[in-house]
C-alpha cells in the first residue's frame, strides 16, 4: 500500500536532486532545469497532501505553481538570449561584472 | 497492487532523468531527460486522482515549457559539451542532502503532529476537474485573475526580451562597447 510518506519521500529525492543541480551547475539554462525539478517535487508533495487530506487546496497551489513556472520560463530564456548575445557565453562565472 | 507496481516504476524513471538532467554534459540530452521526468510526473498526478492536474502537467510542461526551451536553444550553441568547474562537489551532495532534510523535516512536521484540517473537502460524487472549477473560481478567484495578469506580463517581457535590441544596454557596458561609442 502507497501512503503519504511514499509520495513525500518521493518529493523530498526529487527535490534533493534538484538542489544538486542548483549547487553545482555553472551554466545558466541547466539551472534553468533544474529549478523546473524544484517546482516539480514540490507539486508533487502538493498533490498527494491533496489526496491523502481529501482538500483540494493542494491542487490549487500546484496549479499556481504550474503558472509560476511556465512565466519564469518566459521571462528567463528571454533574459538568457539577451546575456548571450552580448557575451556569447551562459556561463555563471561570467556574471561577476561588480567586483566587490 | 497495480498502485504499488506503477508508483515504483514511475518513481524509479522520474529520479534516473531527473538525474541525468543534473549531471549530463550535453544540453539537449539534458533537456530530453527533462521533457520525460515531466510526463512521468504526471504519472503520479494521475495515481493521486488529480487528474486535471496531471492533463495540465502534460499540456504546460512538456508541451509549452519544453517547447520553449527548444526554441530558447535555438539561440544558443548545444552542440558543444558544456563545460563546468566544479569546486568541492562532496560539499555539494552534503548541502543540498542536509538542505532537503531540513525542508522534509519541516513540512513534515504539522503532519505528524496532525494539525492539518481540510479546508475546502472533496465531495462525493463529483469528478475532479469539475470540483477543481467549483474550488478555483470561487475561493480562488483573485489568485486566478492575479495569475492570468502574471503570465500576461512574462508573455510581454518575452517579447521584449528576445525581439528588441536589448543586447544594446545604456547601463551595462563592456569595455570594448565603450572605447567604440567614445571613439564616433
Amino acid at each position: 500500500m502507497i501512503t503519504l510518506s511514499h509520495y513525500l519521500v518521493l518529493s523530498a529525492v526529487l527535490f534533493a536532486i534538484g538542489l544538486v543541480g542548483v549547487y553545482r551547475r555553472k551554466n545558466l539554462l541547466m539551472l534553468l532545469f533544474s529549478t523546473e525539478i524544484l517546482l516539480n517535487a514540490a507539486n508533487i508533495g502538493f498533490a498527494a497532501i491533496s489526496k491523502f487530506y481529501g482538500d483540494l487546496t493542494g491542487q490549487m497551489f500546484a496549479f499556481f505553481i504550474v503558472a509560476v513556472a511556465a512565466s519564469e520560463v518566459a521571462v528567463g530564456l528571454g533574459l538568457m538570449i539577451v546575456w548571450y548575445k552580448r557575451r556569447g557565453t551562459l556561463d555563471i562565472d561570467s556574471m561577476q561584472s561588480m567586483h566587490g | 497492487m497495480f498502485e504499488a507496481i506503477a508508483f515504483y516504476t514511475f518513481s524509479a524513471i522520474t529520479i534516473v532523468m531527473f538525474w541525468i538532467t543534473v549531471t549530463s554534459k550535453n544540453a539537449l540530452y539534458a533537456m530530453s531527460a527533462l521533457a520525460a521526468g515531466m510526463i512521468m510526473i504526471s504519472g503520479f498526478f494521475f495515481l493521486l486522482d488529480a487528474d486535471f492536474l496531471g492533463v495540465v502537467q502534460i499540456i504546460v510542461y512538456t508541451g509549452a515549457v519544453m517547447a520553449l526551451y527548444a526554441f530558447g536553444m535555438m539561440f544558443f550553441d548545444t552542440t558543444r559539451d558544456v563545460k563546468e568547474r566544479v569546486r568541492a562537489p562532496k560539499l555539494v551532495f552534503l548541502l543540498s542532502g542536509m538542505t532537503a532534510l531540513v525542508l522534509v523535516i519541516a513540512l513534515v512536521a504539522p503532519i505528524l503532529g496532525d494539525h492539518i484540517e481540510a479546508l475546502y473537502p472533496m465531495k462525493e460524487g463529483i469528478e475532479n476537474p469539475q470540483a477543481v472549477g467549483i474550488v478555483l473560481f470561487t475561493k480562488y478567484l483573485v489568485p486566478f485573475e492575479v495569475a492570468a495578469v502574471m503570465l500576461l506580463v512574462a508573455m510581454i517581457a518575452g517579447i521584449v526580451l528576445a525581439g528588441k535590441k536589448m543586447d544594446e544596454s545604456l547601463t551595462l557596458k563592456v569595455e570594448d562597447e565603450f572605447t567604440q561609442k567614445g571613439a564616433q
